[in-house]
């Protein structure tokens, strides 16, 4: 089996429209969640979220890209782009055909449904644009990447709700693991926050009205972001051969599934992933020092999951630091896992272990080091990143320091 | 309660079919878990208030004792019920 690198990483979302700015805010422990600003955003009840700010996509696409790309295409082009250049990978000729594209979103092109439901229901209008289609497929994205960068091996989007991107890259890791590809392009993205978008979320009653609150006692739900994490993973020995500078190793990865129920979480479900990735990865629960937390402020989740880190670690559960940067830039659904793996990349790379902001009171039922409003300086070697979807899919990736 | 039995019994008859029981089993003083109405059937009655009175009812899953809508009991929630009502033809 082969080892797999990361080569390349990109990102945008509530806290920057790239990697160092992102990573500046997650060391300062900035917020990046704030009023929502679209249309109808007064019949909601729910009014906060980590939207992307100065966002002009008119800067970054031409018109006929714009009329094709939905948000959520936009957010991860431009990610890739980064992440792409960063790796400094030439994908022309013969190796673009070794590699592909493997992309998460749960809600694919949901602005370019809400506007056109809006025109044809509310607008009473006939006809829509007719680019609607290759817009809002859950694909878009992947294909245009493929496109854009003339990859020509194998490319899919994966749809697991708040999992998608964890999916994701743990298919590219086994992918570039078995020798299916030299390197692929992965990650996520979403883009929902929109009035249709926020109003099914709100009748779940798991939204929070003013601040997410990861393992404090008086959290009171979830906060939705938007934006994009893309990275590449590459064959290590290719990376080497090219010397190329590797981020971190992807070590290992585990899913499974609760089989239980359709929103609630289940404690044995995520355990066996986390214990999973560890086997996976060969390592030594004494190994990890991080765990970027799936931590969305629910009651549920994190009371669950803090049982699950808990049981899998076992007496060094009591020594790791466990965060969750949804605090900082909301809950991102299908591109959470993406944004979050930065955080790993960070702690590995830097020694920089990001905060779970917004901590106010303790929770005898959270009792692990959340690493509290502040960021830690903290020499670690490995990392995991969880992510617990509804409907029970869960997805741990493991990394190490290159 | 006596001076509106109608909304007394419309939430009855919603929490009855949400725990798929006949309305007479659903006695004022029981709780949601010993009618069998787990978390999502919670929301779905609460859409389901929604919809019959055509009000909005304040309520988090995350902090249900927080909230100002009272769920311990289904005179509780009648009374709940009540109180939006009668707010909603005050304004």
């Amino acid at each position: 089996m082969r080892r797999v690198a990361i080569t390349g990483a990109g990102t945008i979302n509530a806290l920057g429209h790239d990697v160092p700015t992102t990573l500046a805010a997650m060391r300062e422990g900035r917020c990046g969640i704030g009023p929502l600003e679209f249309r109808d955003v007064e019949r909601l009840s729910v009014r906060i979220g980590g939207q992307v700010r100065g966002w002009d996509a008119e800067q970054h696409f031409n018109r006929q890209e714009i009329s094709l790309y939905d948000r959520f295409t936009q957010f991860t082009m431009l990610a890739a782009k980064q992440a792409v250049e960063q790796s400094g990978l030439d994908f022309r000729g013969k190796m673009g055909f070794d590699c592909g594209v493997i992309l998460g979103t749960a809600g694919g092109g949901v602005m370019t449904s809400d506007e056109n439901y809006r025109s044809v229901y509310e607008e009473g209008k006939n006809r829509v644009h007719p680019f609607v289609v290759p817009k809002l497929m859950n694909n878009a994205a992947a294909s245009h990447v493929s496109m854009e960068w003339s990859l020509r091996g194998p490319s899919f989007t994966v749809a697991t709700a708040c999992a998608s991107s964890n999916h994701a890259m743990g298919l590219a890791f086994q992918m570039v693991r078995s020798g299916g590809a030299r390197a692929i392009i992965t990650g996520g993205s979403e883009a929902m926050l929109c009035f249709g978008g926020i109003k099914a979320w709100e009748g779940l009653r798991v939204m929070s009205k003013d601040a997410c609150r990861p393992f404090s006692a008086n959290r009171n739900g979830m906060v939705q972001g938007e934006g994009a994490g893309v990275f590449v993973f590459e064959d290590w020995d290719h990376a080497r051969a090219r010397g190329a500078e590797i981020l971190a190793e992807v070590a290992g990865f585990s899913m499974t599934s609760d089989a239980a129920d359709i929103v609630m979480p289940s404690q044995a479900g995520a355990q066996r992933a986390i214990a999973g990735a560890l086997r996976d990865a060969r390592l030594a629960p004494e190994e990890v020092g991080y765990v970027n937390a799936h931590g969305t402020g629910t009651a549920a989740n994190d009371k669950t999951e803090c049982a699950a880190v808990a049981h899998a670690f076992g007496h060094h559960a009591d020594r790791l630091m466990i965060s969750s940067t949804k605090s900082m830039h909301g809950h991102v659904i299908g591109g959470t896992g993406a944004i979050e793996l930065l955080a790993c990349i960070m702690a590995l790379r830097d020694g920089v272990i990001a905060p779970t902001i917004g901590y106010e009171e303790p929770d005898p039922e959270c009792a692990l080091d959340v690493v509290p409003n502040v960021a830690r300086e903290r020499k670690v070697t490995a990392a995991l990143s969880n992510a617990f979807a509804f409907g029970g899919l869960n997805a741990v990736l493991a990394l190490r320091a290159a | 309660m006596a001076e509106n039995p109608s909304i007394r019994d419309r939430v009855i008859a919603i929490i009855a079919e949400q725990a798929v029981l006949e309305r007479d089993q659903v006695g004022p003083e029981m709780s949601l878990t010993e009618l069998g109405i787990d978390s999502l059937g919670l929301v779905e009655s609460i859409f389901a208030f929604e919809e019959e009175f055509d009000i909005s009812v304040p309520f988090n899953a995350n902090e249900p004792s927080e909230s100002d809508f009272d769920i311990s009991s289904v005179a509780a929630i009648i009374g709940a019920v009540e109180k939006l009502v009668a707010e909603k033809e005050a304004a």
